[in-house]
């Protein structure tokens, strides 16, 4: 994993948890299991989760609590996921939005 | 399921006010869309001022755990973690969706304790991957242990950006300035001071004129303000960072309390539209309560002692505690109250308040 995982600090422990493999973009990552997906995707150093529907704007995270939608993804084919609260399972596959993301009914 | 009391957000006023009604025989359920009770005391890694017995001087992530740990111990609370409030419906029900599917639980009262959310600034490019809220910033290496990035613009000098400021650099993070458009620091001088000691610049009288990058940020230009809040032309500085962090003020969560038909009114020293209540904190909807910061952007220890008070007027309500016991009561909690608001910092949120009063005090008198 990358530089951004914090190993050391001077109040927090983070406990260790287990590594799980997901995909994105159909390319595999590893993130720990349980936490957001989006944090697992920054950690990996991707940041743009989402295009904006009118002018396909590069989209991350803003809140990062389930407020403001600005991180909605497809996982495992269904969209508007919220990236920042849905947790990371092992073989998720995760994908970039554009818009409103494919129908439902389509599948 | 009925309950007595339905309470709608299980941060610092919400769980104050579940506790304090479960103590005097409420039958409580707490309704949140978070795995874990706290609100943003999860993040919080400062120690709190104010006083001894409201957790002055403990750590927030500590002040949380100690409240959880007490509503989870307290056989008069029903906990829905991982849970979303849909909806309010005027049969005193809440729909919910929680890890079991969509639900309906109903109360005989309610208190929205549902908190706030970040406010956005315009400046080109403030819409790019990279631009953070601050709250955002604080969960993902507070909670998370990830780094938002290695170089840092704060936008906002207030407690938050102040605070946020220092446990980046605890987590290993440049901050290469902290910009305020006013013209002296918002926050705390005790924050302030922390922060400058770590060689952080604070620079009042500037703001952020545009973020720059193609997919993510890669880097910000700064410049100084005039009186009317313009920039002046030539004053730019361009920094190198790849994260730009807002900390300009949060504005209440009121969606559910609009939705329930709750009389809300906008006032501009509590971050936008609050609710109106009394000094119970009973919503013009008999019934309706609301505390912490969706009843008007405070902090944590007067959003405690708010969810006390709603807590236990709920009680009385309800006739589990004789009125002049609660009175006695909520009285002493009022005083400290006031106390806690009553220094200069806090001269806002007074006359805040005091446009509430009058309002509730004119319709009385209508």
């Amino acid at each position: 994993m990358t530089g951004l995982r914090i190993e050391e600090h001077p109040v927090l422990d983070f406990p260790k948890r287990k590594k799980v493999k997901f995909f994105f973009e159909g390319k595999e990552m590893e993130g720990y299991e349980g936490e957001p997906i989006a944090a697992a995707l920054h950690a990996a150093g991707v940041k743009v989760l989402h295009h904006s529907l009118k002018l396909g704007r590069p989209r991350g995270f803003f809140c990062a609590i389930g407020n403001c939608s600005s991180c909605l993804m497809i996982v495992d084919g269904v969209p508007n996921v919220r990236a920042c609260t849905e947790k990371l399972r092992e073989g998720m596959r995760v994908e970039r939005q554009v818009g409103r993301g494919p129908s439902l009914a389509a599948r | 399921m009925e309950y007595e009391l339905v309470v709608v957000g299980g941060g610092p006023a919400g769980l104050s006010g579940a506790l304090k009604a479960a103590q005097n025989g409420v039958r409580v359920a707490i309704v949140d869309r978070q795995e874990e009770l706290g609100g943003q005391l999860v993040k919080q890694t400062h120690k709190f001022f104010g006083w001894s017995r409201r957790g002055a001087g403990i750590r927030g992530i500590e002040i949380g755990r100690r409240l959880r740990n007490a509503v989870l111990a307290q056989p008069h609370i029903t906990v829905f973690t991982g849970t979303e409030a849909l909806g309010y419906y005027p049969d005193n029900s809440l729909l919910i969706e929680g890890p079991s599917g969509v639900s309906r639980i109903t109360g005989k009262t309610f208190l929205f304790a549902t908190g706030a959310q970040e406010r956005m600034i315009l400046f080109p490019g403030n819409d790019l991957p990279g631009v953070y809220g601050a709250g955002a910033v604080q969960t993902l290496m507070n909670v998370y242990g990830v780094r938002p990035g290695r170089s840092v613009l704060m936008v906002g000098s207030g407690n938050i950006g102040l605070i946020v400021s220092y446990q980046l650099r605890q987590a290993g993070v440049a901050v290469r300035a902290i910009v305020e458009a006013l013209p002296q620091i918002g926050g705390y001088a005790v924050h302030a001071s922390k922060v400058r000691r770590l060689g952080i610049p604070i620079l009042t009288r500037h703001s952020i004129k545009e973020a720059h990058g193609k997919e993510c940020v890669e880097g910000a230009t700064i410049w100084e303000l005039d009186d009317k809040f313009r920039g002046i032309p030539g004053t730019e500085k361009d920094l190198d960072v790849d994260v730009i962090c807002l900390a300009t003020g949060l504005t209440p969560l009121g969606d559910l309390l609009w939705q329930a038909g709750v009389s809300m009114t906008y006032v501009p020293e509590l971050g936008g539209f609050v609710p109106i209540y009394d000094e119970n904190m009973e919503t013009e909807r008999p019934g309706i309560f609301v505390a912490g910061d969706a009843a008007g952007i405070e902090e944590a220890s007067t959003a405690m002692l708010c969810g006390e008070i709603a807590g236990l007027a709920v009680a009385a309500k309800l006739g589990k505690i004789p009125r002049h016991r609660f009175e006695e009561e909520r009285n002493v909690l009022a005083r400290e109250l006031a106390a806690l608001r009553s220094g200069p910092l806090s001269s806002k949120v007074r006359t805040g308040y005091e446009r509430i009063r009058a309002l509730v005090q004119g319709r009385r008198g209508s």
